[in-house]
């Protein structure tokens, strides 16, 4: 009797002792992803604020061996592709997202359209920029940063198509049919009461959207390239970011390395913040 | 008559409204089914333009050129193979390690973590995701690696190192800047890709399954190793296959550490080159010719690498969801 009782103890005290050994590597599998990040924005802090000055933001990227110079270059270029990418790529996505949400239970190519944005919002960038290379450097015969801006908006719309969608099913079906009980048609109550009824969802997708395009360097190396000047004319190869934090960083000079941080900060701060501000705005919203 | 008239008038105007209304309709149905038609477009767009353009290199090297380790500019062969390997054996190595991880991550935010803090260290997790891949490569190349080549590979060297077959892999020069620094790269960042995927299909598990086990006496992780893990089987593997495909297609990262040498070597410390790591060094640089034609083809194999392995990942999540819709 005693026996079986020490047994059973012994079993139990083994689960227990198995259970807390799992939770614990549980707790230090999260350890390590908190680790990695800290260390990484710690670093970038420390590295990045040291170069931040305000000639970063007034002078052009440096030519090779001289001292000083900036960013404004490439922080002017990057802002003209990401704003032109958000321009183009949000109307599209956003009507994108409808069709498949509103239109969607009837067509046939909607779960095509569905399966295959799900797969282009993974596929490797650097392949979307060999594409757009094919497409429109190849027979312009010069990179651009109109080509830059089309590889970005490529892949944005699979992330606003996606969050528009998905934002546009949370609508209640009773909003539409009150919609169409008044008469209206479709396009109407689609566009003005589904669509603005989910608005800060969508717009959640749009800034996700272009938090993800900021910091995309693969596809730009072949796109848009760079500029060591500042210029804002799209049809020409233009500075940017990402392509000139790659080229710096890889380089031997001190101070482009230090310019390379700076940017690198700068990024990351815009593209976390864009992140963080995506969801404040969509719990807010929701919630009020 | 009066009365007639404008009768008939109104209801002309309600059909020449309604005549407009369905026309609208139509142009609105028209235009958004083009824009929701542009993913597709772009999707097939990709596959054409890369297979046209890999075509004088496939022609030239036939389907020997997937098979083949030669790399040579100068005297005009191409072989694909060291990149693929490289790809391959760097996201092998991250999905090993991004796997466990994840699995607790995932297991952490759903059953462990207090309430109050699961939203915060959620999005934490989700903010790993959001940091841009060249931010983890300049990580990579100024502070990890050093830090690698000092501490860690010395000491993989000198305890795995001396294992017999599997040696190898973790012999040579401790560089810093290689094969396993830049899988360990690629692992920190499908990490919290994977861990999403995972947190999510977790949250899907009917509460009454878990807490069943947990009133016959079950302790967390026989739930979690017992009734979590067969329920969303699929779904953890398509999250794993997920990060799978990010970790392939990944460029950034991968081109500041891997060393980007373009030779096959045994050991994993050693330099090598991926797919999306030739590509970013050599496109720029390319000739018209067969070296350009021929990082088209390295190109197309990636594109339909990852494609494959999403596609299946995609496949086996939405397994997942149908089983969320029979549960509610």
């Amino acid at each position: 009797m005693s026996d079986a009782l020490t047994l059973k103890k012994a079993i139990l005290a083994n689960r227990k002792r198995t259970n807390n050994f799992a939770l614990a590597l549980c707790m230090v599998a999260m350890m390590i992803g908190m680790f990695f990040l800290l260390w990484i924005l710690s670093i970038l802090f420390i590295k990045g604020f040291s170069s931040v000055n305000w000639a970063m933001f007034t002078a052009s990227t440096p030519a090779a061996g001289t001292a000083g110079g900036g960013l404004q270059n490439a922080i002017v270029g990057s802002l003209l592709m990401v704003g032109s990418c958000t321009l183009i790529s949000t109307p599209i996505g956003v009507l994108a997202g409808i069709y498949l949400s509103e239109y969607g239970n009837k067509s046939r190519i909607a779960p095509i359209t569905r399966f295959v944005t799900d797969i282009m919002l993974s596929a490797p960038s650097i392949v979307i920029g060999l594409f757009v290379y094919a497409l429109v450097v190849a027979q312009a015969q010069h990179f651009s940063g109109w080509a830059g801006s089309m590889a970005l908006t490529l892949i944005a719309i699979p992330v606003v198509v996606r969050t528009t969608e998905n934002m546009l099913q949370l609508v209640p079906g009773s909003l539409r049919e009150a919609g169409y009980a008044l008469g209206a048609p479709k396009w109407k109550v689609s566009l003005m009461i589904v669509l603005r009824a989910a608005k800060s969802g969508v717009m959640t997708g749009v800034l996700l959207a272009l938090a993800r395009v900021s910091g995309e360097t693969a596809p730009l190396l072949f796109t848009a390239l760079n500029n060591q000047f500042y210029s804002m004319n799209m049809n020409a190869p233009i500075a940017n970011l990402p392509v000139v934090i790659f080229q710096f960083a890889m380089s031997p000079y001190d101070n482009w390395v230090g310019l390379a941080w700076a940017g690198a900060l700068l990024i990351t701060l815009g593209v976390l913040s864009l992140n963080i501000l995506a969801r404040v705005f969509f719990r807010d919203k929701n919630k009020g | 008559m009066i009365a007639s008239s404008s009768s008939q008038k109104s209801s002309i105007r309600n059909d020449k409204t309604s005549k407009v209304q369905r026309i609208q309709d139509g142009a609105f149905l028209v235009v958004s089914q083009l824009s929701a038609l542009v993913v597709l477009i772009v999707l097939l767009g990709i596959i054409i333009s890369l297979i046209i353009n890999a075509l004088p290199a496939l022609k030239e090297f036939g389907v020997g050129f997937f098979f083949s380790a030669d790399w040579d500019v100068n005297k005009q062969k191409f072989g694909g193979l060291i990149s693929i390997y490289g790809t391959l054996v760097s996201s092998f190595i991250a999905l090993i390690i991004a796997t466990p991880l994840s699995f607790g991550i995932a297991l952490f935010l759903t059953e462990i973590c207090p309430i109050r803090l699961r939203r915060p260290l959620g999005i934490a997790v989700e903010l790993l995701a959001a940091v841009p891949s060249i931010i983890y490569g300049m990580f990579g190349l100024f502070v990890f690696a050093p830090f690698f080549a000092e501490h860690i590979e010395p000491a993989l060297s000198s305890t795995l190192g001396k294992l017999p077959y599997i040696g190898v892999l973790f012999s040579g020069a401790p560089n810093g800047i290689g094969m396993l620094c830049a899988g360990l790269i690629l692992a920190l960042m499908i990490l919290p890709f994977i861990a999403a995927v995972m947190r999510d299909v977790f949250d899907i598990v009917p509460p009454v399954l878990k807490e069943s086990a947990y009133g016959l006496g079950c302790t967390t992780w026989e739930v979690a190793r017992h009734i979590i893990l067969p329920y969303t089987k699929a779904g953890v593997v398509g999250g794993i296959m997920l990060g799978l495909g990010r970790a392939l297609g990944e460029t950034m990262a991968v081109t500041f550490v891997i060393g980007n040498a373009q030779r096959i070597l045994p050991s994993l410390f050693a330099p090598g080159s991926s797919i999306a790591s030739t590509l970013a060094n050599q496109f720029g640089e390319a000739e018209p010719g067969l070296h350009f034609s021929s990082l088209f083809a390295l190109g197309l194999a990636l594109f339909v690498i990852t494609v494959t392995i999403l596609s299946l990942a995609k496949l086996m999540l939405k397994q997942m969801e149908k089983k969320q819709g029979t549960k509610s």
